[in-house]
């Protein structure tokens, strides 16, 4: 009951908005958001029936990068510690 | 769905574990206080890929689950009034409750329809006027501002057919109440998506009195293990605080539209919680102003004395002193197809979610 899902905002029709997750689509009210900043193709997350927030393009980038760079950190590690352990032995 | 891949990847979840177990010197637990989240470490197995030490439990944070039992046996008392039809989210409808539960009324012929949201309820209020809609309002932040925004609309409309049944709780005070309690915890994983709603500052109590640090996570595999590692570095650091990790979805201060729904139509009271018994302004209530729509207030029914099942350990469950693999009753006697406590039922239970995926 819970779960929450982020869909995109396919068509809009006054407060109501049709939105998809997958193959399904969901109606969902965005009388919860500022609706002069939700356009078609934007992210929202849908919960009973309402949309609770716009999903944050910028910040979803952001965290991807951070998960990007704790990958990459953890690389140089690795490489660091193959090279260590070669030297060493 | 945007980007679920790299939230899945299984190479980062397993980077993560790697890093939390260089982290941490000491053994910690952390308590998910969100059904979901339980749902989500569960099917994803996250516990055998944390180290040994960093120990994830689960709260009280699945609202089917800390719903009392006199809520059900009232909303059965309802349902069996010939005039009313009770609307509900799908979940209430195996809670066993003393005698009976709404599947089984459901069954005898009680007009009890399941919605996906609450504007389903109102439609049907709209349609059946010579009928009392009653609407059963369960959940924390992330569900009472929608029963707000369909309270508002009816009394707008006058749709004096349609009323709320209000179980609808807030998350903090279990939260702390936990703490006074003296379960043993180190840091909690906040709520995502009630966090979507009343943002972070709900939670700043926790920190400051109880030197506790708060993160509030996604709900993906990724998400959660990048949570937990914030969490650790905290405990290492000794630097208790609230962070958000879910930061594109959830806003610092949340969402005020929401919040502004839910202070007009709504005021605190003391709520019961299975296992934590009953906290102090933890429940909400409508306003006298909305009393027309307000199912306690304006239907009266007679409610059959509770009795609570014999062997459920779900209250000590819920405080997460106990694991559902405890319980005699689990995956014996108590199966999701027949649950005997409210723990087995919502897909987001403990016990469910136990039973689903780690039995
Ligand atoms: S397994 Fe069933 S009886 Fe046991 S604690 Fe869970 S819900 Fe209660």
């Amino acid at each position: 009951m819970c779960l929450s899902i982020p869909a995109r905002v396919d068509r809009i029709d006054g407060h109501m908005a049709v939105c998809t997750v997958g193959e399904s689509s969901y109606e969902a009210s965005l009388e919860m958001l500022n609706m002069s900043e939700i356009q078609v193709g934007d992210y929202v997350l849908i919960h009973t029936g309402f949309a609770l927030q716009k999903l944050d393009e910028e910040e979803a980038l952001e965290t991807l990068k951070t998960f990007e760079e704790f990958r990459n950190l953890n690389k140089d590690l690795d490489i660091e510690e193959q090279q260590h352990n070669t030297r060493i032995t | 769905m945007k980007h679920i891949d790299e939230y899945r990847d299984k190479e980062l979840v397993r980077l993560f574990a790697e890093e939390i177990k260089k982290l941490a010197s000491r053994p910690v637990k952390i308590m998910e206080v969100c059904g979901g989240h339980t749902m989500s470490i569960q099917k994803f197995g996250l516990p055998y890929l944390l180290p040994e030490n960093v120990e994830l439990i689960s709260g009280p944070g699945c609202p089917v689950c800390v719903t009392s039992r006199k809520y059900i046996d009232q909303a059965v008392a309802y349902s069996r009034l010939p005039d009313v039809i009770i609307t509900t989210y799908g979940d209430l409808l195996r809670v066993p409750g003393s005698t009976s539960s709404l599947d089984q009324e459901k069954a005898l012929g009680a007009d009890i329809r399941i919605v996906y949201s609450v504007l389903d309820a109102l439609l049907i209020a709209k349609s059946n006027r010579r009928k009392k809609i009653v609407f059963l309002g369960i959940g924390f932040e992330t569900t009472a501002p929608g029963s707000a925004a369909a309270i508002i609309k009816a009394a707008m409309a006058g749709l004096r057919n349609f009323f709320v049944f209000s179980a609808h709780k807030i998350m903090p005070p279990a939260m702390e109440a936990l703490i006074d309690e003296g379960v043993m915890i180190d840091g909690y994983l906040g709520p995502g998506h009630v966090s979507t709603i009343t943002g972070e500052k709900i939670y700043y109590p926790i920190p400051e009195k109880y030197g506790l640090g708060v993160v509030i996570s996604g709900f993906e595999p990724v998400d959660v293990m990048q949570s937990v590692l914030m969490l650790v570095q905290q405990i290492e650091n000794k630097t208790p605080k609230v962070e958000i990790q879910y930061t594109r979805v959830v806003k610092p201060e949340g969402n005020l539209k929401a919040q502004q729904m839910m202070e007009e139509v709504f005021e605190f009271r003391d709520d019961w919680w299975r296992g934590l018994g009953v906290l102090k302004n933890s429940g909400l209530k409508i306003r006298e102003q909305y009393a027309r729509h307000d199912a306690e207030q304006m239907i009266e029914v007679e409610v059959e004395e509770t009795i609570e099942p014999k062997g459920c350990i779900c209250g000590e469950i819920l405080k997460g002193i106990k694991k559902p693999k405890d319980c005699k009753l689990f995956g014996t006697v108590c199966t999701p197809t027949d649950p005997v406590g409210a723990c087995m039922v919502s897909n987001e239970g403990s016990c469910a979610a136990y039973y689903m995926y780690n039995r």
